[in-house]
């Protein structure tokens, strides 16, 4: 029992430690601290998979934290197949990343801070995924949130890392507030809030409904759609994906952190882990299908023509989150799951390869002024190669087993996934196109920066570029246990140990169809490697050529679909304006401050004078006493 | 009422007052001798920690019942408070060490004092008859009295030992007349005894028995310092040395809950209709003018008076529930408030230091920047008291609300809750102070190995209570069992 509550509690400790004693005396050596606690972690998750995978699942609670009539806390592990797949995922990954900030980071004047938060970040994850209730699960999800909003407002001098904290944090606000209020009405509906009791009483609360403003709503709905909303926020889909762009004003191992294992993949995880529920409304599912598919193709649009390194593949996270929601909407838990699993991988590559780049040039993020940097970051260049292709969808490596397994559910899943297939089709192709056009302008080509930046072109240290190695296996081997059916007997091994949890996947569908779909999604593939290679390698004016001729669309995408401008004119401006008119300069100035500053004038004008007779102070004090006494009679006799 | 009724064999029960009593005595003789003041703490510590294991042997033999013709009980209710007796006497010494040598009112009598007035206070807890409870209470607040006034050098601390002892005076006065009320109508002075009285002799609507009542609530809520019952605190605590004042801010107060509990529900027991309607009003305006008053404070001592003044107002919410539940949870209240309340008044004294009072809320500025642990700990135990999870404060406002909405009283939890938000702006007050501001002036802390003790110690219980409140919340609801 103790090696599992040690896998969320080593981080945690290693948090304490620094948050403490970093400041005076830990300082730069901050990470003798938090590497250990996460690679211990690691090594923890590790067995505790084994065990799963022994046939054990362990769901324990380690006391009750707070007991109170019908109302009682458990704190709690519940480690299935679903955790123990997020355990590994969430602590290898992590384990590579705070390796690779040690040399990411070294030098910064937070170091210790930097080490401090990821550790609680690391902690927060932990428990979301390790809870076997829902309040816990809500605590680490508010952590998890909270921990964003420390570290992309890490560098809090420089504005827009802490407005982009800032708007993490309040954007998920909104999809935390629906998530909150799905909670409750868990405990309303169902007496409890543990995961168990929830799920094996589900079924007796099919066709139930509440009333709202006289509406009559399907209660299972309206609970799977409140938590979907915390989804939306957590993991940055439509309409509320606009954080998640911005959140790269963090350090890089941050973004990696949160794009590849923490934060982002808590959606996923949660609607996967309340699959009972969601199973139980059409309605509920659709919606998340409609928006995953809707997102993946949206957001891969957007990243087709972005100039930040960063941003490209940020968008790239979202589109493939969207898979991930289209995969569990479509009933194919386990899929989703296994594309979170893999894309962990190469999304964690991408970034900290990102990294590496921006190292060597000294905090350049504009891919125009890059270029030809193949032979001065062979490292960086080859596991980038790696990553791009697994999530462009080549045959063999991660992204092509787990990305198919989605295309082809979608597909098997009826009408409406037929049109949903389509769209993730076409998005499959934009990925590849905005993988290599990145590729290629940062790698290949000449050099276009300045010769101040290409003098000082360095591989980054071998404290970095080894865990982008170790990446990029996992770029190309993680989904080897995932290989459909149709190419091996039985080479589905992760649905097949996901399913105890997940359910078998639903939807039929001939092998000629499954073929077809495979070859396809292979095709847009390559289809969208070459057109990024003739655009940016053979016909490098073609670019320019396209961008004049659809204006039009090509602002369109430039400019994010103008969603942050909505946003800012709809929701921000009205919000500042109402809350600096009404609530600054009314409540603020003449409510608050005038409460605030005449109380102490009053009290101390009355005190003033009283203390000029000294003695007669004495007595009003007992002038008061009796009084109290005499109303509390009066009172009594007059108003029995 | 012969004496050979007194069951020799039963004085056993008192014997942790005995030995309180014993050493208190002892070290007014100690004081003679030796000149070392530590020397003197030292053996009231020991003292106190004997008194402690006796009463603990006591409670693991098993043997509960009453003593001195039964008027005094010992019970797992009167246990949990000692309990809370014992570690505010130790703690209160070990914050005094260090402070009353700057303070220049380092006398042996002082730690004396605190062990009478403790006694006084754990007869107060034990006392199943009005005249012991009476006698225990004057012993607690004569030595209070003297605690507040023994910087005797200091005019704001003679004033206000002069005016608490008047205004004490004139509330022992309230609690004589009710009790003599109440035994010209029922006949006799044992808490049980008056219960079926009411019943017996159908007193239950007198009119001058209900005076009777209204006046002993009104001489406890002096000492639970209710509104407006209260005017002494805020001069009292402020003119007192710091350390007697995070004293007498739990002690005396936990021993007049304990009484005030045990007389309402053992003595008056069937007449809580008629009680917790006169407590509600009070409670309320206790937590309005309490949390109000507070925000207006610039002086750290008398904002944490007027804190005080709003927690006894929360915790009056158990008592008004009249269940034991609610019983349990005012126990529980006490006991996390003693903890996060020592811990904020040790970080209080450590600013004190030779010719700095660090008293002023603006001598907090900037704390975090040259004292970031002192700050942090301080931090804890503001929002501890604010009740911020997952610290202590927390689980005492949360199960005490739980259990006053249990028994029906949501409205009032509502309002209590609302103030407890209102008091979140005097509390973090401090931490943005010590957070949010520059520096300005040079603060040195006045550490010492024992206030460092003190306050990891509060610290801890305050997050681990806070965690893992089952602790507590069984031990209070154990201890009642019986009650």
């Amino acid at each position: 029992m103790l090696e599992y509550t040690l896998i969320p509690l080593l981080p945690l400790i290693a948090f304490v430690i620094n948050i403490i004693f970093g400041r005076n005396y830990i300082k730069d050596k901050a990470h003798w601290v938090s590497v250990p606690a996460v690679i211990g972690s690691f090594v923890l998750a590790v067995a505790a998979f084994m065990d799963v995978q022994s046939g054990k699942v362990i769901n324990i609670n380690l006391y009750r934290w707070i007991v109170s009539g019908d109302f009682n806390v458990p704190i709690g592990f519940l480690i299935d197949p679903l955790t123990a797949v997020m355990l590994i995922v969430v602590t290898s990954i992590s384990s590579l990343i705070f390796i690779y900030s040690i040399g990411y980071m070294h030098g910064d004047k937070g170091y210790y801070r930097f080490f401090a938060y990821l550790s609680l970040f690391v902690f927060s994850m932990l428990t979301l995924v390790m809870s076997n209730n829902f309040l816990l699960l809500y605590f680490g999800w508010e952590a998890v949130g909270l921990c964003s909003y420390f570290l992309i407002g890490f560098w809090f001098d420089k504005k827009s890392a802490a407005n982009a904290g800032k708007k993490a944090f309040i954007v998920n606000r909104f999809g935390d507030f629906g998530f909150g209020l799905g909670v409750i009405l868990v405990f309303l509906t169902f007496g409890s809030l543990e995961y168990t009791k929830v799920f094996s009483d589900a079924g007796s609360v099919i066709g139930k409904t509440i009333s709202i403003f006289g509406y009559e709503v399907n209660t299972i709905t309206l609970i799977c759609l409140l938590l979907f909303c915390g989804a939306v926020g957590k993991s940055a889909q439509l309409p509320l994906h606009v954080w998640l762009p911005d959140a790269m004003e963090g350090p890089t191992p941050v973004s990696a952190l949160i794009h590849a294992a923490t934060m982002v993949t808590a959606g996923v995880f949660m609607v996967a882990r309340c699959n009972p529920l969601f199973s139980l409304s059409h309605t509920a599912m659709t919606t998340v299908a409609v928006v995953g598919g809707v997102t993946s193709i949206f957001a891969a649009s957007i990243g087709l023509v972005q100039n930040d390194i960063k941003r490209i593949i940020a968008y790239s996270t979202v589109s493939q989150l969207g898979y991930m929601f289209l995969a569990l909407g479509v009933g194919a838990y386990s899929a989703g799951i296994f594309h979170l699993y893999t894309h962990a991988y190469f999304k964690a590559l991408l970034f900290l390869g990102s990294g590496s780049v921006i190292h060597a040039l000294h905090d350049e993020m504009n891919i125009q002024k890059m270029g030809g940097l193949k032979k001065y970051m062979p490292v960086t260049y080859w596991t980038f190669i790696a990553a791009s292709l697994s999530i462009a969808g080549i045959p063999g490596l991660a992204g092509f087993f787990s990305k198919d397994e989605i295309l082809w559910r979608a597909y098997a899943g009826g009408d409406a996934g037929r049109w949903l297939w389509l769209l993730a089709t076409i998005a499959a192709f934009m990925t590849a196109f905005y993988s290599f056009r990145l590729i290629f302008l940062t790698f290949h080509g000449k050099f276009r920066g300045t010769h101040e930046q290409e003098h000082h072109l360095h591989e980054s240290p071998s404290v970095m570029t080894i865990p982008l190695i170790f990446l990029a296996i996992g770029a190309v081997a993680s989904g080897w246990v995932g290989i459909p059916p149709l190419l091996m007997e039985h080479g589905d091994r992760i649905g097949e140990f996901l399913a105890p949890v997940l359910g078998p996947p639903k939807g039929e569908g001939s092998h000629a169809e499954e073929w077809m779909v495979m070859g396809l999604s292979v095709f847009v593939g390559l289809a969208g490697i070459f057109t990024a290679y003739i655009m940016y390698l053979k016909k490098t004016e073609l670019p320019y050529k396209i961008g004049e001729k659809f204006q039009a669309v090509y602002k369109l995408l430039y400019n994010k679909y103008w969603i942050d401008e909505l946003y800012d004119k709809t929701i921000v401006r009205p919000v500042l304006s109402v809350s600096e008119k009404i609530i600054l300069g009314f409540f603020d100035a003449k409510i608050i401050e005038g409460v605030v500053n005449g109380v102490p004038n009053l009290i101390g004008a009355f005190s003033q004078r009283l203390r000029k007779i000294q003695t007669g102070m004495l007595s009003h004090y007992a002038v008061a006493m009796a009084l109290g006494v005499l109303v509390i009679i009066g009172a009594v006799i007059f108003l029995k | 009422m012969e004496l050979n009724k007194l069951d020799l064999f039963s004085i056993r029960l008192i014997a942790p007052e005995i030995i309180l009593i014993s050493i208190a005595l002892i070290l007014i003789l100690l004081d003679l001798v030796i000149k070392r003041k530590e020397t003197i703490a030292f053996v009231g510590v020991l003292g106190t920690l004997t008194a402690a294991y006796v009463n603990y042997k006591l409670c693991a033999m098993g043997w509960t019942g009453s003593t001195l013709l039964g008027m005094f009980a010992f019970d797992g209710y009167a246990n949990f408070f000692k309990l809370i007796f014992y570690i505010n006497i130790i703690l209160t010494i070990f914050i005094s060490l260090r402070y009353m040598v700057l303070e220049e009112a380092s006398f042996g009598e002082y730690y004396s004092l605190i062990l009478f007035a403790t006694s006084g206070m754990m007869f107060m807890a034990s006392a199943v008859d009005l005249i012991v409870l009476y006698v225990g209470l004057e012993l607690m607040a004569l030595s209070t009295y003297i605690l507040v006034g023994i910087t005797r050098r200091q005019v704001r601390s003679n004033e206000a030992a002069l005016k608490y002892f008047f205004l004490g005076a004139f509330s022992s006065a309230f609690l004589l007349y009710g009790i003599s009320l109440t035994y010209g109508l029922t006949g006799t002075t044992n808490l049980k005894e008056i219960a079926s009285a009411l019943q017996n002799l159908n007193l239950l609507e007198n009119p001058i028995l209900f005076l009777g009542m209204i006046l002993v609530i009104a001489a406890f809520g002096f000492k639970i310092a209710l509104v407006p019952f209260h005017m002494w605190a805020p001069d009292a605590y402020e003119g007192a040395p710091t350390s007697i004042t995070s004293f007498m801010s739990i002690g005396p107060k936990a021993a007049a809950f304990a009484a005030l509990g045990r007389v309402l529900f053992d003595a008056f027991g069937p007449m809580h209709v008629q009680w917790s309607s006169i407590l509600i009003p009070l409670s309320v305006i206790t937590m309005a003018a309490g949390n109000i008053i507070a925000i207006a404070q610039t002086n750290i001592k008398r904002m944490l008076a007027y804190s005080s003044i709003a927690h006894a107002g929360y915790a009056l919410l158990g008592i008004i529930a009249g269940t034991h539940g609610g019983l349990s949870s005012m126990m529980n209240y006490m006991a996390i408030y003693a903890f996060m309340n020592i811990g904020a008044f040790a970080v209080v004294i450590m600013l004190r230091s030779k010719g700095f009072r660090g008293e002023e809320l603006t001598d907090y500025e900037g704390l975090a920047k040259s004292h970031p642990a002192a700050s942090a700990l301080m931090l804890i135990f503001m929002f501890s008291l604010t009740g911020i999870p997952p610290t202590a404060g927390f689980i005492a406002k949360f199960y005490i609300f739980m259990e006053a909405i249990n028994a029906g009283y949501t409205p009032l939890v509502i309002i209590a809750v609302i103030f407890s938000a209102i008091s979140a702006f005097f509390y973090l007050r401090v931490v943005m102070y010590m957070y949010m501001k520059e520096p300005k002036a040079h603060v040195t802390l006045s550490t010492s190995p024992a206030i460092f003790l003190t306050i990891a110690v509060t610290a801890a219980v305050t997050l681990i209570l806070g965690l893992f409140p089952s602790l507590l919340v069984e031990l209070a609801k154990m201890s009642i069992a019986g009650f």
